[in-house]
């Protein structure tokens, strides 16, 4: 009976193909990839809406402007536009740096600054958006 | 490119073939590196629109100096650049999206996007200030 070894003990839980699923040799699979087109396929409603409401009103007053990032739906396109425009700048940034930048330190210090930079750009313009809506 | 052989003997390695193959002056590559620096411009306008907004938030006096700066003539020209920049890059993209869903990579093809891609940012940039002087 001692010929029968007992079948391996496995070491993780998630299945082998769980854990192929979106992570290739990269380890994060193809997720910055979608998030570029993703983002990009619902930035261009919003960007045709902000260019041409913009460009329809143009010599607006303060509190004409005030006006118009306060009313509700502007205000929520508005955010949902900031967030997917710093997010797709980001995202977009990065290629570019990973692409041109040889140096491992730069590369990395580059991309952190351009998440940086944008997580913050996108937190004043929301953070400006809500002051005058709410 | 210096490698190393798995003896550890250095050896010049051929390099594949890269931007010193490519006529820069065709369409196919111009159109490519463009939609790049098309969207790393856009990266400045969004921060205009930061400045804008932020601005708008702060008070009339933060508004009024947005605007003037705006409304000047740099800022008018940069407006309408940054226009051009941003329908080129949306355009572009439609083009990218639509060779991500796997169509219209023969030449022909790739060749006609891509004069529509320019022509509708022609056609796009001016219909836009057009429709702003004529909402004026």
């Amino acid at each position: 009976m001692n010929d029968m070894s007992p079948a391996p003990r496995p070491t993780r839980l998630r299945s082998a193909l769980g854990r192929a699923r979106g992570a290739g040799s990269a380890k994060s699979g193809v997720q910055h990839w979608w998030g570029l087109r993703v983002t990009s396929l619902a930035l261009l409603p919003l960007t045709f809406w902000f260019i041409l409401s913009l460009a329809a009103s143009p010599g607006m007053t303060h509190a004409e402007v005030l006006g118009w990032i306060g009313h509700p739906l502007n205000a929520v396109l508005l955010l949902a536009m900031i967030g997917l425009t710093f997010h797709h700048t980001a995202a977009g940034l990065q290629v570019v740096i990973e692409d041109y930048a040889h140096v491992e330190w730069m590369k990395m210090a580059g991309v952190l600054a351009v998440k940086a930079a944008c997580a913050l750009l996108a937190l004043a313009s929301a953070l400006a958006v809500l002051r005058i809506a709410i | 490119m210096v490698g190393r052989r798995t003896d550890g003997t250095a050896v010049n390695r051929p390099l594949s073939p890269h931007l010193q193959v490519y006529d820069m002056l065709q369409m196919t590559s111009a159109m490519s590196i463009s939609h790049r620096i098309t969207g790393v411009v856009w990266s400045l306008g969004a921060i205009v629109m930061v400045w804008w907004l932020v601005a708008a938030a702060s008070g009339p006096a933060a508004f009024a100096t947005v605007q003037g700066v705006l409304g000047s003539f740099l800022g008018i020209l940069f407006l309408i650049a940054m226009t051009a920049t941003a329908w080129f890059h949306t355009l572009g993209g439609i083009r990218h999206l639509i060779w991500d869903a796997g169509h219209g990579y023969d030449m022909p093809s790739v060749y006609r996007s891509g004069h529509m891609v320019l022509i509708g940012t022609a056609v796009l940039t001016a219909a836009t200030w057009l429709l702003l002087f004529l909402s004026r």
